[in-house]
Order: structure tokens, then C-alpha cells, then sequence
């Protein structure tokens, strides 16, 4: 089958792809784009690890097709530091200890921040509720919550 | 004398591979690629059990791409009749887990492999693999194995003289039962089963395997021990061990199931015959079909107490399910369930029950929950008829220092009762709760305590000081949760030096010495301990080229905040000299600076862990929420605390979700039904609320630091508090887990007719 020529952007620079058909939005940034940071842990939607953004909409790459980045923009977990400027959310990761494994991290930080840029002073229950797609086994989400909460409270006060 | 700051022990320091985890740059083991890689993937039993009578690989090797196929005639065969232990596991199952050979012993169960050009190739090729199989009846639920007549998965298992699927036993005994429960006043007995649950780590299992044509092979995975890997690896292909080099990849979630491999051994021997690097990443699907999980059991537990709450006997008969071959964690309810009390008269006796599913694999104190929840359950009925606070009940009969626990070890200075005590003191256990919130709506709390032993054993760890005067520690231990941050707090300690100018990393099998799996609550206790051990010779290497260049005696050095000082006489005599001063001048001071240390550690007392829960069941709905929990453990030294409460807070979602939503579910042809994230229900971030860790520090006296493992205990009471918590709420008493709507939803329809 004749592979597909994609012309999207991903973390604001342009990038130019061929992919299958039927490859995942996943299975391009991981093999051809060279971008492991979004895992797979799945391939079914439903663990979130492989979090990106599709025109600033929060979407599981898995369940994407690569095709459907034309013309589009990506923003993916590589996206997230502005050189060797972290984002505030990864900064508090790091200090609150937000992370076992870290596998599930790219996934939950790029979810976390499409939440912060849609609601900048979520609840307890909404941080919950939105990061419920996003499946961590090693922390038991306590300190993945306080990190998202603090870093918005941060955030507000430094806006 | 060293003068220790204490300056960074007990911080919560930034982990050395953190920038690296939040930036998506850490490099798991499906993220490893190499120039001429080629796919392998697995061809699995469509049958629970079935003789294999003839496997044809002819058309699969023809199809263009395909660049080889192995099954268990390329791997090494070990007679069923002579045991090949490997730490706890046994070569002759491993080799029929990873590859079928005689059978399919559970539908999932590896038949062949194949590597080709791509990964489609390579599924489109075990396609053509012609299996011929003769279907044999099959049995998964305990129950169904151990009945009279069940179809019997290995002719060479016999339980008492004949054809069994009890693949062994397990007693520990103290006193006489039987005289036990004739002192007493109350004896209750009740029978309790789980489910298997799974471990669900994020990160499937993956490795890329090199074999040159020297015959090197260079293993990248992600594992509970690169030793590990090598080994096994070792055995199972006949390649010998200096020939394989397993490198660790971070790993992405093991929680016990990666301390055993599935993948290397075939992708070895895919490399091998096509001569091209091999790549293989199973996907959550065969995670869930064929690799862990733990056991399902059926335990009967019967405990017997005075009037007043003195516990005279107890009794537990565990049935665990080992899977398609012999291994279940009978140590863990056999050992661990009666352990927290001092009870004169145990019987305590585990079966092994092998049936047609997935092999078991260890799962964060293997065993050790099942148990508990058996046993606490008993206890809170005790309290209950008897009129007695459960904890206070705890306090009376617990275990003491110099009590020999039925699991053979004399406790040494132990500290449960501290945890019960602090349990009764914290805020959740006095603050009010009500019953009844609202209409159809109750509210209960429970509480149940959890032991672990806790483990030691072979570490290994290398201290080197740069050229520029900074320090390099490699252990062999892949880290899990954070114990690379918790040895650059140690190093940093001992050192008085920040500790932004330690690395720590994760060496290779060629690069440190052996070190045992990470597991048991072992590695921040043992890896601590060579380190420290590592450390202090360096600091002597130090003191020794101090002396040197001062020309005074090494013992009239002290290191002190990071330098080496002029001591006694010689105080203030010369300038001090950093550790930056040393490095510079080490080449002609006598070389390099560096220290390692090899030990099989001791002294890993075993982990108490008390815990209070409040839960509200929607009585319409049958779901049972947790509203609040707390966790009191004794953690010995919380090097770094954050992570520290990271294993407390995650072992108790993964036992909530153990008590309430997670069950392997197979359908009448042994099929499991749940094979994904969305159909198995591991507790997401909207189920669950905060989670209390309460950190008891009284150091182990056995440790440098005063270390004591963490990673296990908190996941041991949790099945048992929720329980007892939800009979708090609804009267009823509940035997089966999980405690999901369904099955809440039919106690309580049941309870209304």
C-alpha cells in the first residue's frame, strides 16, 4: 500500500511525514517523527499515556490517525519545555514527587495542562474527573492532584 | 570521625532521573530502536488446554519478510522430573511458560515466534503457522481444579499418591490447634475467595535483543533485575552467561510481575538464527492473557480468643492459583497472615493449584494480601461479637520482640504495636461518622492491619569520584519508584557535599556486580547499605590522600561538609582540601578514587502496616466508595519521604482496587473476557480520594540509616479494612471480592427477600 505524504505541525515547528493508511497518530510520532515520548500502554484509549493535543483538543494518539494531522497542530509531551525551560506543571512534578515509574507522566502532564489552559482554577473533583483518562498503577494519583492544583494556583497568581 | 550533617537525608530532593520522566525523554523499553531491527511477535494458544500434536512452520518461514520462526524445540528442554531453581523460580516451568511445549496450558500460552521485516510481516506469518491441537477439557476456578475427576494439567503432579492439580503444599505450626480451640470462648471460621487481579504496570513488556555473529548478545528490557534477565536468559537458551549483557531500560511498572521474563529468551533466539537485531513489545491484550496475573485463592480461616480478647488458636487453609504450572506465593498467607499477633497455636497451610490459566508472577507481597483479608476479617467478627475496639484488640494480642512468628524467624525489636498506637491516635479514627448521610446512602469505617517480612540479600553498588571532583554511584538495582533519589540523599550525607553533584545510575550485568531483583522491599534498604558501605571507603581513600599531601597520619584526618580537615594536633595547621582539591591532585596521589562493595545484606526487619478506612456504599447502586484513608506504617527512615508515601499511597489504590472493582472474568472456553484496560477497572484518578500515609520513623537499628522496606506492607490490610468497613456500613458481612456492584447489588437484594 502506498504510504501518505502528512504536512502538519508538531510543537509549533512544521514537520512533513509518510505514514500507512492505517498507522495511529501514535505509531508515527513514535517510529518515523522519533518522538518516544508518548507511550503506548494500550492501543484502546483507555490509559492515556499516549496524551497529545490536536488543535489544542486533548486527544489518546493511539485512537488517532496519522492522516488526520494534516494540516493540523500536534503539541506533544516533548512540546511541553520551552528549551531548558520546564513547564510550571513539570517543575512541580519533579518537587512534589508526582511520579513513580514515570511512564504514565507524559500523558497525565499534557492532560493536565490542556486542563489548566480550559480551566485555570479547577476543583479537586475536577482535576479527578478530567485526569480519569489517565491511568497512573504507582502513585495512587495522590500527589499527581496536589502537583496540577498547586501549579494552577501558581499559575493564576503569576498571570 | 565523620561528622554527619544530616543535612539531606530525609529531604525531598529532586530524583536524579526526574528531568528526564517529565520530558518524555527517559528511554523505556519499547522506545530502544537499532539500525537493521526487525520485529518479533508471538503466535499464543487460541485453546485453554490442548495437546500439541505437530507444529508446522513451513508456510510462515516462505512468506517474504520473514526473517525466522522459533518454538520450544530452538529453546533449552528441562525434564519435568528434576527441579532447576533460579532464586525462587524453577527453569522447567519458565521454559513451558515462556514457549508451549507438550501443551497449551492456557489460552494465550506462547506456541511460536517470528521475526520479520516489519511487525505486520510478522503477524501476517504466525498466521500460517499450523498448530495441530487436540483440545482437552480444562478447569481455571479453584474449585473446578481440585474436584474429584478435573481434568489434570500435568501427569507429573501427585498429591497424595495420585494424578492431582495440587502442585505442592505448605505448613507452618506452632502449639496445637486443637488444644487451642478447646480454651477458647469464641471460635469463628468462615471461607473467603479473590480474584486474580492483575498488576497492571502501563508499560507492556518489551525488549530489543542483539546477537552478533561473535556469538555476544546484548539484551535492552525493562525488568525487576537485568541479573535476572541474563539468567534466565542464560538458561533457557544455553547461551552462556558471559556472553549476554542485559541492559536496563527504565521500567514502566512491574509491581512483582517483571521479576520473571516472557520475551527475551525468543527474541534472543530470533536474533540468533536471522542475525538481525529483534525487537518485540506485546500489547496490553497479551499483557493481560499471558503474563502475571496473581493468584485467585480460597482461604478458611478460623480464629479462637478468650472472652476477654486473648487470642489462643487460629487456623488458616489457603488455596492458591499457581496458573498453568507450579508457583504460587503460598509463603505469603501461610507466613504472613497471622504474623502481626502473638497467638500460641497456629496451623497455617497453603496448596498450590495449578489450572488453566496464565502463570502466576509475584504481585507486591505476594501472597500476603489474600491472606490478610481472610484473617482481619475473622478478627473484626471477633471484635464485633466480643464488644471490643478492634484496634485496641490489635494492641492486646500483638506480636513482641523475641516471639518466634510461625514462619520459623524469632522477631527481633519489631514495631506493630507503635503502628496500632498511632492508628488510635490519629484524628480519622476519632473523628465522628455519619451513618447515615442522606438516604440511601451508608457510611462505615473499618480498619485492618498487614504484615510483610521484608527481604535483604546480594547488592551491589560502585562510588567513583570525577576527575572534577563530583561523584558517580552505580547500583544494580532498576528503580521502580524513586530509589535512585533516595541513594544521591545518602551519598550526599555521607559525602557533606550537595547533592546535585552526585549521579546516580542504574549499571548493566557488565558493568556492577550482581544484584538481586528489585523486590521484596528490598533495594532502597540493601542498595543504601553498599553504598553507604562504598561511601565510607571512599571517604577513607580521602582522609588517606589528605594525610598524604599534609604528610601527617591518615587518623589525624577528619572529613567534615565536604572536605578533608586537619584534626587533634594538626587542627587548623593546614587549609582544608575539597573533595574538588583531591580529585585534582588524585593521579599523583596515588590514582584514581573509587570504591565498591559486594554484600549479601541482612538485618531486613520485617514491615507492620495499620490502616483506617471510611467508605460509603450508594445502597440503590451497589458501588462502594472510599471517602477517606489512612495508612500508618513503620518505614525504619524515609531516606526521601516523598517517595516514601508514593509506595504507601500507591499500594493502597492498587489494593482498592483489588477489594472493589479488578477480577480476571474467563468465559466457559477458558477465554479471559476482560483483556483491557476498559473491561479490567483498575481504580482511576476519579474513584479514589486522597490517601494519608502516616510514617512511623523508628529506625532499624540493623541499618546504617535505619532503612526499613516500605514497598510491600501497605497493600497487605487494605483488601481486609474496606471489607470490614463496608459491613460497618451495611451489617452484612462479605466473603468474595471484589466487592462490585454486581456482587454488593445480589448480598443486598439477597438481604431484602
Amino acid at each position: 500500500m502506498a504510504k501518505v505524504h502528512v504536512t502538519t505541525t508538531i510543537n509549533g515547528e512544521p514537520e512533513e511525514f509518510l505514514c500507512e493508511p492505517h498507522q495511529s497518530m501514535l505509531d508515527a510520532l513514535r517510529g518515523p517523527l522519533g518522538l518516544t515520548g508518548s507511550k503506548e500502554g494500550c492501543g484502546t484509549g483507555d490509559c492515556g499515556a499516549c496524551s497529545i493535543t490536536l488543535d489544542g483538543r486533548l486527544v489518546c494518539s493511539c485512537l488517532m490517525l496519522a492522516v488526520e494531522a494534516e494540516g493540523k497542530k500536534i503539541g506533544t509531551i516533548e512540546g511541553l519545555a520551552q528549551g531548558d525551560h520546564l513547564h510550571p506543571l513539570q517543575q512541580k512534578f519533579l518537587e512534589w514527587g508526582a511520579l513513580q515509574c514515570g511512564i504514565c507522566t507524559p500523558g497525565v502532564l499534557v492532560a493536565a495542562k490542556a486542563l489548566l489552559e480550559k480551566n485555570p482554577d479547577p476543583t479537586e473533583t475536577e482535576v479527578r474527573f478530567w485526569l480519569a483518562g489517565n491511568l497512573c498503577r504507582c502513585t495512587g494519583y495522590d500527589k499527581i492532584v496536589r502537583a496540577v492544583l498547586e501549579t494552577a494556583a501558581d499559575m493564576r497568581r503569576a498571570a | 570521625m565523620n561528622v554527619i550533617a544530616n543535612k539531606w537525608i530525609g529531604q525531598r530532593t529532586i530524583r536524579p532521573d526526574g528531568a528526564d520522566k517529565v520530558t518524555g525523554r527517559a528511554c523505556y523499553a519499547a522506545d530502544n530502536t537499532m539500525p537493521g531491527m526487525i520485529w518479533g511477535k508471538v503466535l499464543r494458544s487460541p485453546h485453554a488446554h490442548a495437546l500439541i500434536r505437530s507444529i508446522d512452520t513451513s508456510k510462515a518461514e516462505k512468506l517474504p519478510g520473514v526473517k525466522a520462526v522459533v518454538t520450544a524445540k530452538d529453546l533449552v528442554e528441562f525434564p519435568v522430573d528434576k527441579p532447576v531453581p533460579l532464586g525462587i523460580q524453577d527453569m522447567r516451568w519458565m521454559s513451558r511458560n515462556i514457549m508451549a511445549r507438550e501443551k497449551a496450558l492456557f489460552h494465550g500460552h506462547p506456541i511460536a515466534a517470528v521475526a520479520a521485516i516489519n511487525e505486520e510481516v510478522a503477524a501476517e506469518a504466525c498466521k500460517l503457522i499450523e498448530v495441530d491441537y487436540e483440545v482437552l477439557p480444562h478447569a481455571i476456578e479453584i474449585e473446578d481444579a481440585i474436584k474429584p475427576h478435573a481434568p489434570i494439567l500435568h501427569d507429573f503432579v501427585r498429591f497424595e499418591g495420585k494424578p492431582s492439580n495440587i502442585a505442592g503444599t505448605m505448613v507452618n505450626k506452632v502449639g496445637d490447634v486443637e488444644a487451642g480451640f478447646a480454651e477458647a470462648d469464641i471460635v469463628i471460621e468462615r471461607t473467603f475467595t479473590t480474584r486474580p487481579v492483575h498488576q497492571g504496570y502501563i508499560e507492556p513488556q518489551a525488549c530489543t535483543v542483539s546477537c552478533t555473529a561473535d556469538g555476544k548478545v546484548t539484551i535492552w528490557s525493562s525488568s525487576q533485575g537485568q541479573f535476572m534477565v541474563r539468567a534466565m536468559t542464560s538458561f533457557l537458551t544455553g547461551i552462556t552467561q558471559s556472553n549476554i549483557r542485559a541492559i536496563p531500560a527504565e521500567i514502566g511498572g512491574g509491581f512483582g510481575a517483571k521479576t520473571i521474563i516472557y520475551l527475551e529468551p525468543l527474541a534472543t533466539v530470533l536474533a540468533k538464527k536471522s542475525g538481525r537485531p529483534v525487537k518485540m513489545v506485546m500489547t496490553r491484550e497479551e499483557v493481560m492473557r499471558a503474563t502475571g496475573p496473581t493468584s485467585g485463592s480460597r482461604s478458611t480461616v478460623k480464629i479462637g480468643a478468650k472472652k476477654d480478647g486473648t487470642l489462643v488458636a487460629a487456623q488458616g487453609t489457603f488455596y492458591l492459583q499457581a496458573g498453568a504450572l507450579p508457583g504460587s506465593p503460598l509463603r505469603g498467607p501461610v507466613g504472613c497472615s497471622f504474623s502481626p499477633y502473638y497467638i500460641p497455636n497456629i496451623l497455617s497451610t497453603g496448596y498450590d493449584v495449578v489450572s488453566n490459566r496464565s502463570k502466576v508472577a509475584a504481585y507486591r507481597a505476594p501472597g500476603a494480601p489474600l491472606g490478610a483479608f481472610a484473617a482481619e476479617c475473622v478478627i473484626d467478627e471477633i471484635c464485633e461479637k466480643l464488644g471490643l475496639d478492634p484496634l485496641e484488640f490489635r494492641l492486646k494480642n500483638s506480636s513482641k520482640e523475641g516471639q518466634k512468628a510461625v514462619y520459623g524467624a524469632t522477631f527481633g525489636k519489631i514495631t506493630f504495636e507503635e503502628t496500632v498506637e498511632a492508628a488510635l491516635k490519629h484524628p480519622h479514627y476519632k473523628a465522628p461518622l455519619d451513618k447515615n448521610p442522606r438516604p440511601g446512602v451508608k457510611r462505615g469505617r473499618g480498619v485492618a492491619s498487614g504484615f510483610w517480612f521484608n527481604a535483604g540479600g546480594e547488592s551491589s553498588a560502585q562510588v567513583n569520584i570525577t576527575e572534577d571532583g563530583n561523584v558517580a554511584v552505580t547500583t544494580g538495582h532498576p528503580d521502580v519508584g524513586g530509589s535512585r533519589a533516595s541513594i544521591a540523599n545518602v551519598t550526599a550525607e555521607l559525602l557533606g557535599i550537595d547533592h546535585s553533584r552526585i549521579s546516580v545510575l542504574i549499571g548493566d550485568t557488565a558493568s556492577i556486580g550482581f544484584s538481586n531483583l528489585t523486590g521484596g522491599s528490598r533495594v532502597t534498604f540493601a542498595s543504601a547499605i553498599v553504598v553507604t558501605q562504598s561511601t565510607e571507603k571512599v571517604i577513607g581513600q580521602l582522609k588517606e590522600r589528605a594525610a598524604r599531601i599534609w604528610k601527617i597520619d591518615p587518623d589525624a584526618v577528619t572529613w567534615e561538609n565536604g572536605e578533608a580537615r586537619p584534626a587533634g594536633p594538626n587542627a587548623g595547621k593546614f587549609p582544608p582540601l575539597s573533595l574538588e582539591d583531591l580529585a585534582a591532585k588524585a593521579n599523583e596521589m596515588g590514582g584514581p578514587i573509587g570504591a565498591g562493595t559486594q554484600l549479601n545484606t541482612t538485618g531486613a526487619d520485617p514491615g507492620f502496616a495499620t490502616h483506617i478506612v471510611d467508605v460509603e456504599v450508594d445502597v440503590d447502586l451497589a458501588i462502594v466508595r472510599v471517602l477517606r484513608y489512612s495508612a500508618v506504617q513503620d518505614v525504619g527512615r524515609a531516606l526521601h519521604p516523598s517517595y516514601v508515601e508514593g509506595q504507601i499511597q500507591g499500594g493502597v489504590v492498587q489494593g482498592i482496587g483489588w477489594a472493589l472493582s479488578e477480577e480476571y472474568l474467563f468465559d466457559k472456553q477458558g477465554k479471559l473476557e476482560n483483556a483491557g484496560f476498559l473491561d479490567y477497572r483498575m481504580p482511576v484518578c476519579s474513584d479514589v480520594p486522597m490517601i494519608e500515609p502516616v510514617m512511623l520513623e523508628i529506625p532499624n537499628p540493623k541499618h546504617p540509616q535505619g532503612v526499613r522496606g516500605v514497598g510491600e506492607a501497605p497493600i497487605v490490610p487494605v483488601l481486609a479494612a474496606i471489607t470490614n468497613a463496608v459491613h460497618d456500613a451495611l451489617g452484612k458481612r462479605f466473603c468474595d471480592l471484589p466487592l462490585s456492584p454486581p456482587r454488593v447489588s445480589a448480598a443486598l437484594d439477597a438481604a431484602a427477600e
